[in-house]
């Protein structure tokens, strides 16, 4: 066995808040061999991210760094500033996972890219930019020439990943630290990414320290996988092993939160996440009957529904072109019933969830709820209707009104609509905060002293005060750590079960629909290309976006990467037509009963 | 096991000043600040009581006279004790200062909020009369006004609040378009409340205590401005004491006696800077980003 | 960008126009009679009326209004009721004066205060930090007739370095004992306006995550600065620079009286003590043009600054 290429030993990190140390990191030791990608895996909190900075020695003054940083022979804790300088960038490389901020907006790409090899090579300005031209080839960025002396804001998300990944190998480093490189990326471009960090480590024979939270990136992609959690380390194991046989009761608990697309084969509902913190024993849970109500009148019935926003530009400001949102969205929920709309960023997912809420004003189609035609209320008439369709958003931090008590932003909706007064509005708070697992008593608090998943909870109680017949969830649980997760969708399942809810399920997480769903509707473009129950939509997937983006998921079982195809490169092209532009007409077609394809050409 | 009920859902007392401490405690400058800022305030409040003479009396024998026992601070040029007039300017500049800035505050504000609130074409309208008033430069507007009215007290008040405006219209729009912006105030809206009560209930006291902190330091601002305005000569007419009027009166007998114009000058100094201080330690809370709440 | 250019230089027609309305409006509001004021308590009314109609006064509101913005847009600005003289030609006589005070303060209050507030911001929370931010809040806590005075005072009178009348010309000597001390004394709370902005700037801007990846790359600590982050910081430094120029006005007026240097501050409280008002409406035009011309300039330097803007 060759020497490590990074060798960390008793690694302990800890931050100066408030005249105290806190320990962040603590006995932390592992190595990463030459070509080899080790993944560190935890949940928020887990000092995955404060690990890989310490390694660059790029925490901030107020922090403690202890132990051993060693590459390959060198003790990178005892360098002098100047020095570490040049590993950065040179010897080691890191990437960040916000690519949207990542780059400074007022220099070109090919100066940002060229900038590694100035300092550390010595080229001139102009040798620089011609080989940063060849490492934006090797990126795959098309058409790099003339993007050379683009700006950043030029560019999508994915590509200016692309771009920062370009700086980070400009040098050929030993070592590449990626800190969740992929998490603000949609699913296919995070394929895509992968994919080329991948083939540039064969190429270069490069190590990667690759940092995530999603179990399906860990088993695409590392040889071996360390589990963090509260700074320590739980277990450090080649992938296979720790997927198969893991040791420690926390990775077993992390993996059985973790969806797997395939487990609700063959069940005909959705199914609960088998969370057992303790024991971490994995038993998927069938709920004994279905909760849909198939007789009455389906609760919203959406039909031709558009949404299309003006963009006027030049000096009288006339409509130039018009971003195409939402194109004729048909479907329909019943009571009891979870539709889930899949698609990735700009396919009008959560413009849809907003128009049926009424929050953005559609330019066509009609919306009927509980029988009532949205489109012909006053907006008197549309107040009270209002209070049976509720929405639960997505980032659990700015969903609550930071100066107001939790137990005064539950009351509100029902004092204002005269259901409560305040005097029985309190126990009616304390009912909802039991119903979905909290306790009365924190009524009295503040937003800020709750996490996340609490937060989210207490939305959901706030939905619930007006006692809705339907909940749209735009992407309520995509900012949540892996375990909360599991627990907030068996919550939002459990009420499902006890309240005959109907919940409008946006997300662009497959794997979580997959469980949640009864059936699944996939939007691309604004429109519905794949409408059905949810097990005939991904085991018989028809429309080819439907299957690329299923196959772009990354699975949480190593045995199963070969089955991972090349993928395409391009990008999701633009919402955006001309002002004169008329929508081709769509053809659909039955594929089995309730499961509709748009035809493709 | 049985739970404790809340008692109510009203915001808790000790919350506020919970938060008000921790705000001061943010940027400790600002106690410095506060207090600096209670004394002058505490001494205006109690010149009758605490003024040697009368301010107005005149005594022609004791003009421009050195600080002695009997007069701290020495004399004028109409032999009237300095230190009971600085006592008594204080008044006035703290009085014009504070009700022109709560005036300003209060109406700035409001156009800031529903400016920022309604969007589209209310808002650039308003935007666009308020752009114009600060292209005046405000000291000049100031001037122009008080000139063509009359230096009387709600004049001068009228004038400085008319400047500030514009300014506290800016500060309350931005924070309420980015809030507007925020999922709770979406939920707001989709739980059906009404214009009025979100912007009463959920966007004002989130932009509050950035309208606060700039109050403080308007505030600053505009005692410097009266005092500017009167030393001009448009202050409030003699022989009412202003501080800016005792350095008018100074600077044309400055090789007689220095004290004339240092006392006032250095009042004003210590007010302006002690409300500077205020603000700015404040500010360091008020920021959302340092908050953690953004 | 060219349509960004025109759409700014329309609305500062806009303001323009709007700024003239109101100083015409505001002029007439006073109370009394302007021919009055100016002939006396003695005057005759044959005298008065005789006034009024050389002043105009005698026509319809909107026909003075008319006349005015015609005669605005021409640049006849009306003839001075005290000296006669053509708004114009006074005013354009001391412009010069204002213009070289304004530029030298600017100076000096940039190169002391981008520095400073750099530095500050990269030292932060420590000791120059502290030193730093408190200066500064000293500094523009100062009102500026008041540091006028102390400058006049102490090295002018107690230590005469300079003169007390800085209105001599001639020499370059001369002409630097002129203006060092009014320029010393704006260009000090230009700088701590300057420090401030700066160092709230790069604070901000150093925070950003560009700024990390520039350090993971290895880029020089100097460099991620002045290259990195100060050309971001610039943006919002730019942008506070046209709200301050309205205090950098009022500033010069009451250090121009101070230190009895001809410039446009003497001669618009010249104007108010003597109730001339068409020269006061001539000053309150020239000083919203400046206004709105150097918030238009900052526009566009702001568009050439920032390539978000500038390939719009």
């Amino acid at each position: 066995m060759t020497s490590p290429v990074l060798s960390v030993c008793d690694l302990a990190v800890s931050f100066r808040l408030d005249r105290t140390w806190q320990s962040v990191v603590s006995d932390l030791s592992f190595d990463i061999g030459a070509g080899e990608t080790v993944a560190i895996v935890g949940e928020s909190g887990s000092g995955k991210s404060v690990t890989a900075l310490a390694v660059m020695r790029l925490l901030p003054v107020n922090a403690r760094i202890e132990g051993n940083i060693a590459l390959a022979d060198r003790q990178l804790l005892a360098l002098r500033e100047e020095d570490m300088r040049r590993v950065r960038g040179n010897e080691i490389s890191m990437i960040f996972q916000e690519p949207m901020t990542s780059l400074n907006p007022v220099l070109t790409i090919g100066f940002q890219i060229a900038e590694a090899l100035i300092y550390h090579r010595g080229l001139s300005r102009h040798q620089a930019e011609a080989e940063a031209l060849r490492i934006l080839d090797r990126v795959r960025i098309p058409a790099a020439r003339q993007r050379l002396h683009d700006y950043p804001h030029r560019f999508s998300g994915g590509m200016r990943q692309r771009v920062m990944i370009a700086m980070a190998l400009a040098c050929r480093p030993k070592l590449l630290i990626a800190d969740e490189p992929t998490t603000s990326l949609d699913v296919t471009t995070q394929a895509q990414i992968l994919t080329l960090i991948k083939a540039l480590q064969d190429e270069d024979g490069m190590s990667v320290l690759f940092i995530t939270h999603d179990m399906g990136v860990v088993a695409e992609i590392a040889d071996r996988v360390l589990v963090l959690r509260n700074g320590r380390k739980i277990e450090l194991d080649t992938a296979p092993s720790v997927f198969a046989l893991p040791k420690h009761p926390y990775t077993r608990s992390l993996l059985s939160a973790v969806p797997k697309l395939g487990d609700t084969r063959g069940h005909a509902t959705p199914v609960h996440f088998p969370v057992n913190g303790t024991t971490g024993v994995s038993a998927l849970t069938v709920p004994v009957t279905s909760t849909v109500d198939e007789t009455s009148r389906p609760v919203l019935e959406v039909s031709g529904l558009t949404a299309r926003f003006d963009i006027r530009s030049g000096l009288v400001r006339r409509v130039t072109s018009r971003v195409h949102a939402i194109e004729n969205v048909s479907f329909s929920i019943r009571a009891g019933e979870t539709l889930a709309l899949v698609g990735e960023s700009g396919c009008g997912k959560s413009t849809t969830g907003r128009s049926v809420l009424r929050l953005v004003q559609p330019t066509a189609g009609t919306i009927i709820f509980d029988g009532t035609d949205l489109g012909k209320l006053t907006r008197a008439e549309l107040r009270t209707v209002r209070r049976r369709m509720q929405m639960v958003f997505q980032d659990p931090f700015a969903s609550l009104n930071p100066k107001m008590t939790v137990g005064a932003a539950i009351a509100e909706p029902m004092v204002v609509h005269g259901l409560a007064d305040p005097a029985t509005a309190l126990d009616r708070v304390a009912a909802l905060l039991f119903k979905v697992g909290l306790t009365p008593d924190m009524a009295s608090r503040f937003p800020h002293e709750f996490s996340g998943g609490q937060r989210q909870r207490l939305c959901i109680a706030r939905a619930l005060g007006l006692s809705p017949l339907l909940i749209v969830a735009d992407e309520a649980v995509s900012a949540l750590d892996v375990s909360i997760k599991a627990q907030v969708i068996n919550l939002l399942m459990n009420l499902q079960a006890e309240l005959g809810l109907a919940y409008l399920f946006i997300s662009h997480d497959i794997a979580v629909v997959e469980r949640v769903s009864h059936r699944i509707a996939v939007m691309y473009l604004g429109e519905i290309v794949e409408i059905g129950p949810r097990a005939a939509v991904i085991e018989n997937a028809q429309h080819p976006y439907t299957r690329k983006l299923i196959q772009a998921v990354p699975i949480p079982d190593p045995r199963r990467r070969a089955e991972r195809r090349g993928l395409a490169n391009e990008e999701i092209p633009s919402p955006v037509r001309p002002a004169d532009y008329v929508s081709p007409p769509r053809t659909y077609r039955e594929v089995s009963p309730g499961h509709v394809v748009q035809e493709w050409h | 096991m049985t739970v404790a009920a809340p008692r109510s859902l009203r915001m808790p007392a000790r919350y506020l000043l919970r938060s008000a401490l921790n705000a001061f405690n943010t940027n400790k400058t600002s106690w410095v600040g506060l207090v600096l800022f209670s004394l002058i305030a505490l001494a205006a409040l109690l010149a009758p009581l605490l003024a040697p003479h009368d301010p107005i009396e005149q005594n022609v024998l004791a003009k421009l006279r050195p600080p002695t026992s009997d007069h701290p601070l020495g004399t004028d040029s109409f032999g009237r004790d300095i230190l009971s007039r600085l006592l008594y300017g204080a008044r006035v500049s703290l009085v014009i200062g504070f009700v022109a800035t709560l005036a300003a505050m209060a109406v700035g504000s409001a156009i800031g909020l529903f400016a920022g609130w309604y969007g589209h074409r209310f808002d650039a309208l308003v935007m666009q009369v308020m752009d114009v008033l600060l292209a005046f430069p405000s000291l000049i507007l100031g001037l122009l006004i008080v000139a063509m009215l009359g230096p009387s007290m709600t004049n001068i008040i009228a004038a400085i609040a008319l400047t500030s405006v514009p300014a506290f219209a800016r500060i309350a729009r931005a924070p309420t378009i980015a809030v507007k912006q925020r999922e709770y105030v979406e939920a707001c809206r989709a739980l059906g409340y009404s214009d009025a009560r979100i912007m009463l209930r959920h966007i004002l006291p989130n932009i509050f205590p950035e309208i606060l902190v700039m109050g403080s330091l308007w505030l600053a601002n505009a005692i410097r401005t009266e005092a500017s305005l009167a030393f001009i000569g448009l202050g409030v007419k003699p022989p009412t004491a202003t501080w800016g009027g005792m350095i008018r009166e100074g600077f044309e007998n400055i090789l007689d006696s220095a004290w004339l114009t240092l006392a006032p000058g250095f009042a004003i100094l210590v007010v302006v800077f002690s409300l500077n201080l205020l603000g700015d330690g404040l500010r360091d809370a008020v920021d959302p980003r340092l908050r953690g709440e953004a | 960008m060219a349509a960004f250019i025109i759409r700014r230089l329309g609305f500062a027609v806009v303001t323009l126009l709007a700024v003239l309305t109101l100083v015409f409006v505001l002029v007439r509001i006073v109370p009394g009679d302007p021919a009055q004021v100016i002939l006396g308590d003695q005057a005759s009314r044959d005298a008065i009326l005789a006034m009024r109609v050389r002043l105009g006064l005698d026509r319809p509101l909107w026909a003075q209004y008319v006349e005015f913005l015609s005669g605005a847009v021409q640049g006849n600005w009306g003839a001075s009721m005290v000296t006669g003289r053509p708004v114009i030609e006074e005013v354009l006589r001391v412009l010069p004066w204002t213009i070289e005070l304004t530029c030298a303060s600017l100076l000096l209050g940039a190169v002391i205060g981008v520095p400073l507030g750099v530095w500050a911001a990269v030292r932060r929370n420590r000791l120059t930090d502290y030193i730093a931010r408190i200066a500064s809040l000293l500094g523009l806590s100062f009102p500026p007739f008041v540091s006028a005075i102390l400058l006049l005072f102490g090295f002018a009178i107690l230590v005469p370095l300079f003169p007390v009348i800085s209105a001599t010309t001639g020499s370059i000597s001369a002409w630097w004992q002129a203006i060092a001390l009014p320029a010393i004394n704006l260009g000090l709370i230009t700088a701590a306006y300057i420090t401030r902005v700066t160092r709230s700037a790069m604070l901000e801007v150093l925070s950003e995550d560009y700024v990390r990846t520039a350090r993971a790359k290895g880029v020089p600590w100097h460099v991620v600065i002045w290259r990195h982050a100060l050309r971001n910081a610039l943006i919002p430094i730019i942008t506070v620079f046209g709200l301050y120029l309205s205090i950098l006005i009022g500033n010069s007026v009451l250090t121009e009286i101070v230190f009895n240097r001809p410039g446009l501050g003497k001669l618009i409280v010249g104007a108010l003590n003597q109730r001339d008002y068409t020269m006061l409406q001539g000053m309150m035009v020239i000083y919203t043009l400046i206004v709105v011309l150097v918030n238009l300039a900052t526009d566009l330097a702001y568009a050439f600054v920032d390539p978000r803007i500038k390939l719009q």
